[in-house]
């Protein structure tokens, strides 16, 4: 167990970031700790907590705008701002259930994995929603970017940079959002028994329709059969009239039925959470692709391994989970995602064997070698997360 | 005489313009490399046309390959490269300088693939903005950000401006819309970044190109979403005796879970030139809100039931919902024209700071007492919904000072935008114009990080490197010091 550091404001990050460089000592960078089992395993003699660094700084739902502090629960966040009407509309993953993980994720853990859920499709990914950070880079310099308001070009755009940068950047001590409405009501045209091909042909017609689709998921290996959701939401009538015409449109002849209230929730959560893959231990992939190549990846994939699979984002994303704990079908995943122009991110997998092959879709070579340039410029010392993204 | 300085030109590059000319001719194929004055000339300057200067030579390549080349050339020559996509910028990020060539993505027009099913667009950069929701237009589909030059600008000056528009309050900007480029670094290198799919993995380069200013490389293909056209959309007009009343509106309609694909504002100045150019019919009052929304016909109802209802507790002196398409048209033609018609009546410089919505009647009240201090009017035109402002400083250009004076005021305005919460430039980029305010927002450790990422992606500060940061620290850098 390595010494936890939890400092309570920014300029105590900076001192014990300074000292840790100085010292050439390396520290893990942790928000709720629920999502330590993403990326490559960090040898770290210290932790560095945020959690103490809680508390929402900036609410203005007249404004779309909420800034809070790195350690803040997301709980909390999504309570203040559902007493508003208002939501994080990127739908942030809860990856508890995808590794068992215990703890409060925080919303710096959030950004700092550029987590989204089913919505990305629609509102953008937890990126786009980003509109501002204040950051403790390497050598322990506070650094902002962004603001606090929703168009912003001024200056280079650090703030999609630290999304997703998983703690090897900065120590992300403050972020800003464009929030949006929570829509009055939401619904699920459900179909079932399609072929995954007949399914993502659905999803796709179905994004491509002006009724605004924020959820558009297929689950072949449902226990009661393939089931495809299309989920709409809007003011009460608007979510009838555009259920009324997907039906007519793209679902003619189909067997559907419309899903609402507390099933509905579930099965988003389901999605979300990729809740599958819940109470095993198996190496997961999410696999990132066009959508109309979904059905060939499946059947590719059929082939090679035994995988259970689950398709979100219209087909565009693509849950994998497979037997193979040594190896993880590393390269038989790649290879395939490869040949489709895609990427894989190996999702969940034990120690070693995150260790051993590269979590993340290893980069052309000039691509890998401006990023890792960049992080020589915020992080010299290598002292933050190191390992963490690549070896 | 204009106040913007530009860093001394380097003679020792001038010297070689005939050597650098000559290079280049020999890299690339006949046709590509204008070096002849009177052709020169329209590529002196961009949209802030008080600033000029000749470059000294310009470069129309036809393909990556051919922008490859050039890079090549000027990185192995020590010549400076200043990007240009259509010349519309209105913050000088095109001008260049004596000692650069300008390399122009205007022949770079092709439409690479359009795929439907998966949502996306493939072009080479050089095309318009308007050109891309044109190519899939009759599919039912369009490209969402919509600057108000689109008719002209290019996808290449959009991602490296990281463009926005009226409608971005629903549909975001470029850099929410872009999902991979082809782009070539400054030493002739070509990189892919992002594709057809979403969320590339790794850190987010294509998120930090966007916006980048022609400082990091030069995008000669972009991935863009497209998006379904909505079944309709139709504005309501709403007119206010009161600034704070139309702010407080505005705040009003989001709070009540709307959220309108835009939200426009103009104030009294802006709303009698823009009638009298256009004939909209525009009431007599001090701030004039469009809201406009999206949907079937029946949607739209809804929807504008419940703004106007919001509207109609506040007083309104005039709510007027369109009921065809000719009156929506009318609506929006004193809007779009807004530009046009100031400059009808004066020259003006647009200023395009954002702040928090909260403080957009504070920041118009302030913006008044300044005109009074400065003896400018100032016309007022903006994207109320997300706090965009362009407040339009009118002067008289052929009077000795007046620009030095609305520079100095747009200055003050800028500075009032950071104080409040916000920042000197919501989508027209930095460039010269706003340079050398850069320290009202930034701290010199935010400021020299931006630079250490130039610095990975071009050692040798060599694009555009006279913009976006205050010269005096960019010096070391743009000389050759190393950082």
């Amino acid at each position: 167990m390595s010494a936890i550091l939890t400092p309570a404001d920014e300029n105590e990050i900076a001192d014990m970031v300074r000292e840790a460089n100085a010292a050439i000592t390396p520290l893990e960078i942790q928000g709720g700790g629920t999502r330590s089992g993403f990326g490559r395993p960090v040898q770290a003699a210290k932790t560095l907590s945020l959690k103490e660094l809680s508390g929402i700084t900036l609410y203005e739902p007249g404004a779309l705008t909420l800034v809070a502090r790195a350690g803040t629960p997301v709980a909390t966040i999504e309570k203040t701002l559902a007493a508003e009407g208002q939501q994080l509309a990127f739908e942030p993953m809860d990856h508890r259930a995808l590794y068992a993980s215990k703890g409060e994720p925080t919303i710096g853990g959030v950004v700092a994995a550029n987590v989204s859920g089913p919505r990305r499709i629609q509102a953008g990914a937890c990126r786009d929603a980003l509109i501002g950070v204040r950051f403790i880079d390497g050598r322990g310099e506070i650094i902002k970017n962004g603001g606090r308001v929703m168009k912003n070009v001024t200056g280079l755009d650090l703030v999609k940079l630290m999304a997703g940068s998983h703690g090897t950047l900065g120590v992300i001590s403050e972020v800003s959002f464009k929030v949006l409405p929570v829509n009055e009501r939401a619904a699920t045209l459900a179909f079932h028994g399609l072929s995954s091909k007949e399914a993502v042909g659905i999803l796709c017609g179905a994004l491509g329709s002006p009724f605004e689709i924020t959820g558009a998921a297929h689950l072949p290996q449902n226990s009661e059969g393939p089931l495809t959701l299309l989920r709409v939401e809007g003011f009460a009538s608007q979510v009838d009239y555009r259920l009324e015409r997907l039906k007519a449109t793209i679902g003619t002849g189909l067997e559907c039925s419309v899903i609402e209230g507390a099933e509905h929730e579930r099965l988003w959560r389901f999605v979300r959470d990729a809740e599958m893959f819940k109470g095993t231990d198996n190496p997961v992939w999410r696999l990132s692709l066009k959508p109309s190549d979904a059905p060939a990846i499946e059947e590719a994939l059929a082939k090679k391994t035994d995988a259970k699979i689950m398709f979100d984002w219209g087909g565009g994303l693509i849950w994998v989970g497979v037997d193979d704990a040594e190896n993880g079908a590393t390269e038989t995943i790649r290879a395939l995602v490869s040949g489709f122009g895609g990427h894989a991110t190996l999702m969940r997998g034990p120690e070693p064997l995150r260790g051993s092959i590269a979590p993340f879709q290893p980069q052309a070579k000039p691509v890998a070698r401006l990023s890792a340039a960049i992080r020589g410029k915020f992080d010299p010392g290598g002292i933050l997360n190191p390992g963490r993204m690549v070896a | 005489m204009a106040t913007i300085k530009m860093p001394i030109p380097d003679q020792d590059v001038i010297d070689r313009r005939d050597d650098i000319v000559g290079a280049l001719l020999a890299a690339l194929p006949d046709g590509i490399v204008i070096s002849d004055d009177a052709q020169t000339l329209a590529y002196e300057c961009d949209a802030l046309s008080a600033y000029r200067c000749k470059p000294l030579a310009v470069v129309l390549p036809r393909s990556t390959q051919e922008v490859a080349a050039t890079l090549k050339t000027c990185h192995e020559l020590g010549v400076s490269v200043v990007a240009r996509g259509a010349g519309t910028s209105l913050a000088g990020g095109s001008l260049p300088t004596a000692d650069s060539i300008i390399l122009g993505t205007a022949r770079l027009n092709k439409t690479l693939e359009i795929d439907l099913a998966n949502r996306f667009i493939r072009v080479e950069s050089g095309v318009t903005n308007l050109s891309v929701t044109g190519a899939v237009d009759a599919d039912g589909f369009f490209y969402a950000p919509d600057p108000s030059s689109q008719l002209a600008c290019a996808i290449a000056g959009n991602i490296a401006m990281n463009s926005g528009g009226a409608h971005c309050l629903k549909y975001g900007v470029t850099t929410n819309n872009l999902l991979g480029v082809k782009m070539v670094l400054a030493d002739g290198e070509i990189i892919e970044l992002g594709g057809a799919h979403l969320d590339a993995g790794g850190y987010d380069l294509l998120g930090l190109i966007c916006g980048s200013e022609g400082q990091l490389g030069i995008v000669t293909e972009a991935t863009l979403r497209i998006l379904p056209k909505p079944e309709g959309a139709r504005p309501v007009l709403i007119g206010f005796d009161s600034p704070e009343v139309a702010g407080t509106c505005v705040a009003d309609i989001i709070r009540a879970g709307i959220l309108p694909v835009a939200i426009e504002y103009m104030d009294r100045l802006c709303i009698q030139e823009t009638d009298k150019f256009s004939g909209a019919g525009y009431p007599n009052v001090e701030a004039l809100l469009i809201v406009e929304v999206e949907g079937s016909e029946s949607e739209i109802q809804a929807q504008l039931e419940k703004i106007t209802a919001i509207a109609r507790k506040l007083d309104p002196a005039e709510l007027r919902q369109s009921t065809s398409e000719e009156e929506s048209a009318l609506i929006w033609k004193g809007r779009k024209s807004a530009f046009g018609a100031m400059g009808q009546i004066n020259d003006y410089i647009c200023l395009d700071g954002t702040v928090p919505v909260s403080q957009l009647a504070h920041v118009l009240g302030r913006i008044g007492e300044m005109s009074k201090q400065y003896g400018l009017d100032v016309a007022n035109v903006f994207h109320a919904g997300d706090g965009n402002m362009h407040p339009l400083i009118l002067y008289d250009a052929n009077k000795p000072g007046d620009l030095d004076i609305a520079e100095k005021f747009g200055a003050d305005i800028l500075r009032l935008c950071v104080e409040v919460g916000g920042c000197l430039t919501g989508e027209h980029g930095v460039g010269i114009e706003k340079r050398d305010l850069m320290g009202e927002q930034f701290s010199p450790a935010d400021m020299e990080i931006q630079m250490s990422v130039k610095d990975c992606f071009d050692p040798q500060w060599l694009l555009n490197p006279a913009k976006v940061y205050p010269l005096d620290i960019s010096e070391k850098r743009r000389e050759g010091g190393g950082q």
